[in-house]
Order: structure tokens, then C-alpha cells, then sequence
């Protein structure tokens, strides 16, 4: 089918004037908060819906190319859609839509104490900016786009700035991002410098000619510029500390579709811009992939607060994300393109659904935030029963990210680990072996992830609630209700019904690498590698869910209605159940604190104050049990510490005296002739 | 078509009503072996009977996830059975996972009766989550590792075409590699199925249990479902361990004899691994829960080995 350019040119117009309108009418509204919040994220959720329709029609085959010379240097504004492009624009889309819905009414909390016109004001800019991200195609356009999107994500973040841990933790992704930046920025440089182009559509016929240690050089600069984007581990410090503090529908699309873009950044390096390269680079980023997924998950799991625990969840799936694609870049660079189109689409397909999932549980995250006023756990409880459906949304998320059947996230990461376990047709032994450990590293993720998600589910929504407040929870306002049944909708579409996404993928990889994957489908069944693994997600839901109805109606008509006594909770004869009896977040995360004991390094501190007069007898008990962050004590603190040294000896020239100054000039000047000359 | 609807019934039937069966077996072999007598083997259908029969106490901190956790289990065993070839390899709905597929409507299960464990908001209900999800978790590498070793050696992970490819292989079971695999995976099937000496299916209120401290709020019709599934998910494992590593026997065809063979030798097979089952759990004493670990990863490590053999050996 072809889509005509003026069409696709028209939507990107629409979807940048719904933004632009956004953002200003929502600044011009500020005086009237519930008028700025309904305007801004109404003209927001409009851009999002243009957004997806822009995606489909760039999927389906839709060209355009967008010049505006003048505005910026050095060829000016260059934009343009591919079918790479277009699919993270659905993601954009897919996590951009509901959460501008959930937006109008969760941020109605927010009126009294913040501006709503600049929230809405930086929420638009911030959609606005990613979208054209993914569009740009020179080095100036995206650069100046990327480190806009960084600083509107920023100020959102801000947006509780009145609390010392939010402009930590502000600091620290203003840090980091700029880091990523100036890789970005060098690789980018050294990139146009070695093939004498700015543009991006020329790179890769340019770069083969290249020599190693150079395409070496652009290749660790950018690809740690992005990995800082996509928070891998150890660039992912910034992530569990920004993505708590910012308000939940930031959180969401912060966490299921900006670090995505470094995803994208990734893919558009490893499979266009530099063609096929060594195998190095691929099992780089297979290890960095492996270490990333076990560890976030593993830090996950020691979470108490419910947002910081999302956010490592989001390292994890950056890890699986990258599993595929770096597996992809190995299969290419031992000239397998099936197997390389086939863990790229894996990859991929986990970047779709991680967007999904991920905004879904940050949002009904959010939902609880509200309701509870906390985010710490320990403190929540028994809100399945107060909050039914903002639980039930959780539960689909949780399913979701713990990659159990029938849901989305367990068809991709059945397809990453077809696409791991095919790694026996490379005929390299070290490398066979290398993919064994990312198998294992994969299949430990997912089990811990189903164990931290069992923990973030049962003590947040089951059982008796800890405090007052999780107590007195209500259900949140309909808007985000809408909001997040539409995610969790998609979440059940994308996993029974992969066929629509595989063919738009499938036409993606072709466009890019000229190779279609390994894979068979049809409306029911899914082939890997045929006949190497089957799935048919359709018929799977279908029979549990008939199964699901059959054996109570089978076991009603046998044996009648199930004759139910409600009664205490059997608690050893003791009398009365209180919450204090429940098993808290601690104690379940417990077992693997012990076992990964040599990862945690965990602090465990218990100091007891006796009567004077008799030990039988207690004062005070303090007990502290913490997790060590290593990567923060072994990378970070060092690293801070020196640059710190090295600016105290900075200092030094810094005397305030005018006369020494003077002299400084002197000597420059000096030293400037001389080498001059 | 007839023929395959029947088909999947029967097996299905089979795990249905073989489970209890097997379990039976077990108990009655563990009780000879300790020298008791024994309860007769047909006990775990009285006991599913009676308890089919009773009222149900439920607690009343719980939610809808406990009252749906045992239909969902008995649903996914069900579903599984409809997958995994028990009598014949002609599974007409084996297209419809593979053993990937298979390891995941498991720990679909899993999670859900870990959450009905925290849903009473009883302290031995959260231990046995918090310790089934951690054995859940910590087995799930050995899985995926023999899972890789085996279709390493079989080319698919369609499990009737692993059946298919490995009964043609004469010298299969003096294979290093292979019974590296098998001896990894039997280990791992000791674990999901929380057996001894990872979890002891015997103990009632005890601060070790697993499995029995997530069930403990369960009565009546629940615990009946729970308790079905749990001996149709000891089945299916064994049934596993059974057709895939030792192939033989599994009809290649539909031929009314080939099913009756495929029968008698299915249970010879599942006699002799519940032997061994009842054999182990007399001879061991239950690991403490922090030893599990290393079992864990000694099976890791043989699966890595069946792994490194099939590219370094063979």
C-alpha cells in the first residue's frame, strides 16, 4: 500500500500544531489551573492519537522528508520517517495516549500547589520533543532535540522541587544525561568528521570504508551516550532516583518510551549507521544486557518504595531489550541475517511491550500513590478491596512484566529466548558458550522478576492494609481508570494477537537490513526458525479461558454451589489478626537477600539496650538491614570524590586578586605567540 | 479430525486421572521403604472426593485472587496436558506451545498460588510465597539450560519432534551429555514439584514447609482443585522425564495397539521414576532452605556441562 507524502506531511503538521497549541495555550491558561490542566492535556492526548495514526501510516509504508535550511547551521533542520522511525513513534503513541488520559485527572491533585500551566506547558514539549527525536536525520537536528528532550524531562522531574530528594535526584539526571551527552556529542562529531557528512542517510555507505580502531571509537562514544539514555547498568544510577521523584504520568512515559529511545539510538548505530561490525560489539552489549536484566531485577527486589522498584524493573527490561539486540549484532557479524532480523524483532517487540506494561504499572503506581499518600510498601496493604480496579489493572501489568502467558511480555520473551537458544547454528564454540550464560541470565530474570512482582502485587493489594491511610484508600477518578484500562487492554491485545505488530515488524527489518527474520505466522500460530518452536498465543488464551469457565460450571452442576464460611485467618489459636501478623515487603525479599548476599553486600546493624538491672529486660532495640548500592560506592563516590580534588586544586589559580589574573593573561598570551609562530 | 479430538481427550484424561494415581504410588512406595504399611494407594481419590464434599472455610481477609488461584492451576495443568505428548507423539494441539511454553503455564501457577499464599495475610502464608518464589526463581536457569541442552541434541523444542528425533537415536542414553541433562532436570522436577530435599510433601505446620504453608487457609472444594493440580503437575513432570529422555515407547502412530503399548510402558516408566522418587525421599533428610541454593546450582552446573558437551564432544 502506499501512503501519499503529503499525508504524512499533513499529520506530522497536525500533531506538531496539537503540541504547539498545547504548550502555549496551556501557559496562557495558567491563571485558571483546571482550564490549563483540561486544555493542555486534551491538545496532549489529541498530538499522542496523531502521533499513532503518523506511526501507522509510516508502518504501512509511508515516506516523507522535512527540510527547513536556515534554522539551524550546518544543513539546517532535517526531518523524515522510516518504518524504524515509525515504530517508536507508536511506542510513543502507545505509552504518550493513555498517559495524557490519565494526566487530566491525575494531575488535578497537583492544582493547589503547582503551576498546571507549566506542567501541561513541559508535558507537551515533552511528547513534542521525543516525537521529533525518532524524526531527525542530521547530527545537528538530533542533537538539539535530544538535549531538549533531556532538559523538559528534567524540569518535569522538578516538579515536586519543594522536597530535598526530588533535587537530588533532579542533579543526578541533569549529571547524567549531560554525560551521555557529551559522548553522544563526540561520537557524533568523530562520525561526520570520518565520512564528511552531517546526514544521517549517508553514514552507512560512508562508514564501511572506515578504519577499525575509528569505527571502534564511534562506536563505544555512542554507544555509551545512548546506553545512558536506556539507563543500562552502570549508567543506570539516574533512573531509580529521577523516575520516583517525577509525578506518575511522567514517570510512565519516562520509563516505558524516553529510555527507549536510547534503544532506538542503539539500533539505528549497530544496524544502519555502521553496518555490519564485529562480533565484539555484539557480545559487548550481550554482556552489558545480561549484567543489566539479573541486576535490576535483583535490586528490585530489595525495593521497599513502589516507584523505585518500577524503576529498576525498567533496568531489568532494558537488559532483556538488549538481549536481543545484541544478540542481533552477533548473528549479523557471523552472517546470519534470518537469526540477526529475528532477535532484532525480539528486541523490538520487547521495546513495544516493556512501553505497555511499564506505563501501565507506574500509572495504576500512581493511582496507589495518591490514594495512600505513601510509596513506601510496608505501608500499603488490602487496597484490592478499596481500589478493585486500579488492582486488577496491576495485576495485568505485574502478569505482564513477569512474562507469564497469556499476556504481552511473555510472547517476546519467548521470542528472545528462540532467538538465544538458535545461537547453536554460529559456528564459533566460545561464542556458543557466551549465549548459553546470556540463556541462563534470561531465564533468572524472568524467574525473579515473577518474584518481585508476586511481592509488589500481594503486600501492596493483598491481605490487611498496614496503615490508616492504606485503610482509607479510594478508588481514583474514572479518567485514570480510562487511562490505564486502555494499557491494559494493549497489554492482553499484543500478547494473544501478535500477528498485526510481527507483520509491521517484519517490514521494518527488511526496510533496514534486507533480511526478513526466521519466523512463520499466521492468525494462530507463531513459528520460530520453522519448525524449530511453536507458540499459538490465540488458541493458548482461548483454551484457558475456557478452561477457566468449564471447571467451575462442571464442578456447580456435579456438586452444586460451593458453600462458603467466611472466618479469621488461622493464626496458631492466637486471637485476634492485626496487619502486624502479615509477612512484610522485607521479610519476603528476605531469602534472596541471603542468597545474594555477595551482590547486596547488605548492612545489618542490631543493637539492643538492656535494663541496667536485669537482660531479660529491653529498652530500646534499633535494627537496620540496608542494601548497599556497590555501583554507587565503587564507581560513582570515587569518581566524585576526584573531580571534586581536582577542583579544589583548580581553585588555587582562583586567588581574586586582580594583579595574578593579569598575569595569567600574560602567560597565555605568551604561550600562544610561541606556539604560533 | 474425531480421531484427534479423541485423541487429546484420552491423554488428558490420563494426566487427569492418572495424577492422584501417582502420588498414591509414591506414598504407598515411601511407606514400604520405611516399613510402614501404608495408606492403599486409591487414598488421594477418597481424599479428593471428601474434600469435594465439604463447605469451604475461606478467610476473611482474602480477595477474588484466592478463590480464582485454584481454578487457574487446575487450568493450566489441564492446558499443559493438551501440549506435552503422554501417550502418543501425534499431540494435535502440540503446536500449540513448545517446552518453553510449557515451563511458563507452570510458573503461571506458581505466581498466582504465591499470591493466594500472601492473600490470608497469614505469616506462614507469606514464608511459603516468599520461599516458593525464591526456588521458583533460582531453578528457572537449570530449566532453560536443559531445555537448551536438549534441543541442542533434538534440533526443536517441540516436544513431539524431540520425542520424534530421539527415539530414532539408538546410543541416546549412553550419551554423557544427555544424562547430564536428565540428571539436572530430574533435580529441577524434585523442586517445582516440592519434593524432598527441597520441600517435604509429608509435613503439616512446620516452620520448613513450602507448598503446604501457601495452601494452609485452603479447605474444601479449593483444596481439592490445589491439591489435584499439584499431583496432575508431578505427573506431567514425570511424564516429561520420562518420554523425553527415555523415548521409547511413545506411539509413533495412532494405531489402537501402539496406544495400548504406549500405555503399559508409560507406566512401567512412571513406576520406575516414583520409585526413585519414594527411594530419595527416604533416603534424604530435607536440605535446610538457604542449602537449597547449591543444589540449585549444582544442577545448574551439570545442565551447563550437557551444554558444553554437545559443542566440545560430540
Amino acid at each position: 500500500m502506499m501512503i501519499n507524502e503529503t499525508l504524512v506531511l499533513k499529520l506530522l503538521n497536525l500533531t506538531l500544531f496539537c503540541f504547539g497549541l498545547g504548550a502555549l495555550a496551556s501557559l496562557a491558561l495558567a491563571r485558571r489551573a483546571p482550564a490549563a490542566r483540561w486544555t493542555g492535556h486534551m491538545l496532549a492526548l489529541l498530538g499522542a492519537g496523531s502521533v499513532g495514526t503518523l506511526a501507522v501510516a509510516g508502518l504501512a509504508g509511508g515516506t516523507a522528508h522535512w527540510t527547513l535550511s536556515g534554522l539551524l547551521p550546518f544543513g539546517g533542520v532535517v526531518l523524515g520517517i522510516d518504518r524504524l522511525s515509525a515504530f517508536f513513534l507508536l511506542i510513543i503513541a502507545v505509552g504518550g495516549f493513555p498517559a495524557s488520559l490519565y494526566a487530566l485527572g491525575y494531575t488535578r491533585a497537583y492544582e493547589s500547589r503547582h503551576s498546571l500551566g507549566a506542567m501541561a506547558c513541559t508535558w507537551n514539549l515533552f511528547l513534542a520533543t521525543m516525537t521529533l527525536v525518532v524524526l531527525a536525520r542530521n547530527v545537528l537536528t538530533f542533537l538539539v532535540l535530544w538535549e531538549a528532550m533531556s532538559l523538559v524531562s528534567y524540569f518535569l522531574v522538578l516538579t515536586e522541587s519543594d522536597h530535598a530528594e526530588t533535587q537530588h535526584a533532579g542533579l543526578v539526571y541533569l549529571v547524567m544525561t549531560h554525560a551521555g551527552f557529551a559522548c553522544l556529542l563526540m561520537g557524533f562529531l568523530l562520525l561526520a568528521h570520518a565520512t564528511g557528512t552531517m546526514d544521517f542517510a549517508h553514514w552507512r555507505a560512508a562508514t564501511a570504508s572506515l578504519g577499525a580502531s575509528t569505527r571502534h571509537a564511534i562506536f563505544i562514544l555512542l554507544a555509551l551516550g545512548f546506553g545512558a539514555k536506556a539507563g543500562v547498568i552502570p549508567l543506570h544510577i539516574w533512573l531509580p532516583q529521577a523516575h520516583p521523584a517525577a509525578p506518575s504520568h511522567v514517570s510512565a512515559v519516562m520509563s516505558g518510551v524516553m529510555i527507549k529511545l536510547g534503544i532506538y539510538g542503539l539500533i539505528r548505530l549497530g544496524f544502519d549507521w555502521l553496518g555490519i561490525g564485529p562480533a565484539v560489539w555484539g557480545g559487548a552489549i550481550l554482556a552489558v544486557a545480561a549484567v543489566s536484566a539479573v541486576l535490576g531485577v535483583l535490586y528490585a527486589l530489595m525495593e521497599q518504595d513502589l516507584k523505585r522498584l518500577l524503576a529498576y524493573s525498567s533496568v531489568e527490561n532494558v537488559g532483556i531489550i538488549l538481549l536481543g539486540i545484541g544478540a542481533g549484532l552477533l548473528f549479523q557479524a557471523y552472517h546470519l541475517p534470518g537469526l540477526a532480523a529475528l532477535a532484532l524483532l525480539a528486541g523490538l517487540y520487547h521495546t513495544l511491550n516493556h512501553a505497555a506494561f511499564k506505563s501501565l504499572l507506574f500509572m495504576t503506581a500512581g493511582a496507589v500513590v495518591q490514594a495512600t499518600h505513601t510509596r513506601h510498601m510496608e505501608a500499603m496493604g488490602g487496597l484490592i478491596k478499596r481500589m478493585p480496579q486500579t488492582a486488577l489493572f496491576f495485576l495485568v501489568g505485574s502478569v505482564a512484566i513477569a512474562a507469564l502467558p497469556p499476556f504481552n511480555g511473555f510472547f517476546s520473551e519467548w521470542l528472545t529466548f528462540q532467538s538465544l537458544l538458535l545461537s547453536w547454528q554460529i559456528p564459533a564454540r566460545d561464542v556458543n558458550l557466551i549465549f548459553a550464560l546470556a540463556i541462563a541470565a534470561l531465564a533468572l530474570t524472568s524467574g525473579l522478576a515473577a518474584a518481585c512482582f508476586v511481592k509488589a502485587f500481594g503486600i501492596t493489594f493483598l491481605a490487611l492494609p498496614r496503615s490508616d491511610q492504606a485503610g482509607q484508600a479510594c478508588e481514583v477518578s474514572w479518567v485514570m481508570r480510562a487511562g490505564m484500562a486502555l494499557l491494559a487492554l494493549a497489554c492482553l491485545a499484543l500478547g494473544i494477537w501478535p500477528v498485526g505488530v510481527l507483520y509491521a515488524l517484519q517490514a521494518t527489518i527488511f526496510e533496514m537490513n534486507g533480511a526478513y527474520a526466521n519466523l512463520y505466522f499466521d492468525w494462530k500460530t507463531v513459528v520460530a526458525n520453522p519448525p524449530f518452536a511453536t507458540v499459538a498465543p490465540l488458541l493458548m488464551a482461548c483454551a484457558l479461558a475456557a478452561l477457566l469457565a468449564a471447571i467451575p460450571l462442571a464442578l456447580r452442576l456435579r456438586r452444586g454451589r460451593t458453600v462458603r464460611r467466611y472466618y479469621e485467618t488461622w493464626g496458631c489459636g492466637r486471637a485476634l489478626q492485626t496487619a502486624r501478623f502479615e509477612y512484610t515487603s522485607t521479610a519476603f525479599a528476605n531469602p534472596f537477600k541471603r542468597v545474594f548476599a555477595f551482590l547486596y553486600r547488605p548492612i545489618k546493624e542490631l543493637d539492643i539496650e538492656f535494663h541496667p538491672e536485669s537482660r531479660f529486660f529491653v529498652r530500646t532495640i534499633a535494627y537496620r538491614n540496608e542494601v548497599r548500592s556497590v555501583f554507587e560506592e565503587a564507581l560513582y563516590q570515587p569518581l566524585i570524590r576526584s573531580t571534586q580534588w581536582i577542583a579544589e586544586q583548580a581553585r588555587r589559580l582562583q586567588s581574586g586578586n586582580v594583579q595574578s589574573y593579569l598575569l595569567y593573561i600574560l602567560i597565555a598570551l605568551v604561550i600562544l605567540i610561541l606556539l604560533a609562530r | 479430525m474425531l480421531v484427534e479430538v479423541i485423541i487429546e481427550f484420552v491423554q488428558t484424561l490420563a494426566v487427569a486421572l492418572g495424577a492422584p494415581l501417582l502420588v498414591g504410588f509414591v506414598r504407598k512406595m515411601k511407606a514400604r521403604l520405611q516399613g510402614r504399611r501404608g495408606a492403599p494407594v486409591v487414598q488421594p481419590y477418597r481424599d479428593l472426593r471428601k474434600w469435594l464434599a465439604k463447605d469451604v472455610v475461606l478467610s476473611e481477609n482474602t480477595s477474588w485472587i484466592f478463590r480464582f488461584t485454584p481454578y487457574l492451576l487446575v487450568a493450566t495443568m489441564l492446558l499443559s496436558a493438551l501440549i506435552v505428548p503422554v501417550l502418543t507423539t501425534h499431540t494435535p494441539l502440540g503446536f500449540m506451545g513448545n517446552i518453553i511454553v510449557l515451563m511458563y503455564l507452570f510458573l503461571l501457577g506458581t505466581f498466582f498460588l504465591a499470591l493466594a499464599g500472601l492473600d490470608a495475610g497469614s505469616a506462614f502464608g507469606g514464608m511459603g510465597s516468599s520461599r516458593a518464589m525464591a526456588i521458583a526463581a533460582l531453578a528457572e536457569p537449570t530449566v532453560m539450560i536443559a531445555i537448551f541442552a536438549i534441543a541442542l541434541r533434538a534440533g526443536t523444542t517441540r516436544l513431539d519432534h524431540i520425542i520424534v528425533h530421539y527415539s530414532a537415536d539408538g546410543l541416546l542414553v549412553l550419551n554423557p551429555g544427555h544424562l547430564l541433562a536428565f540428571v539436572a532436570f530430574f533435580i529441577v522436577a524434585l523442586a517445582e514439584t516440592g519434593r524432598l530435599p527441597v520441600d517435604n510433601p509429608a509435613t503439616h505446620l512446620e516452620l520448613t514447609m513450602i507448598h503446604e504453608a501457601m495452601v494452609l487457609e485452603y479447605s474444601g472444594r479449593y483444596l481439592a482443585l490445589i491439591e489435584w493440580a499439584a499431583a496432575m503437575k508431578l505427573f506431567l513432570f514425570l511424564t516429561l522425564l520420562a518420554n523425553l529422555f527415555f523415548p521409547w515407547g511413545v506411539a509413533p502412530s495412532l494405531a489402537p495397539a501402539a496406544l495400548v503399548v504406549a500405555l503399559v510402558v508409560l507406566v512401567a516408566k512412571l513406576s520406575v521414576l516414583a520409585t526413585g522418587v519414594a527411594l530419595l525421599e527416604t533416603a534424604l533428610a530435607k536440605l535446610r532452605l538457604f542449602r537449597v541454593p547449591e543444589l540449585l546450582s549444582g544442577s545448574f552446573l551439570m545442565a551447563l556441562l550437557a551444554v558444553v558437551s554437545f559443542f566440545f564432544v560430540a
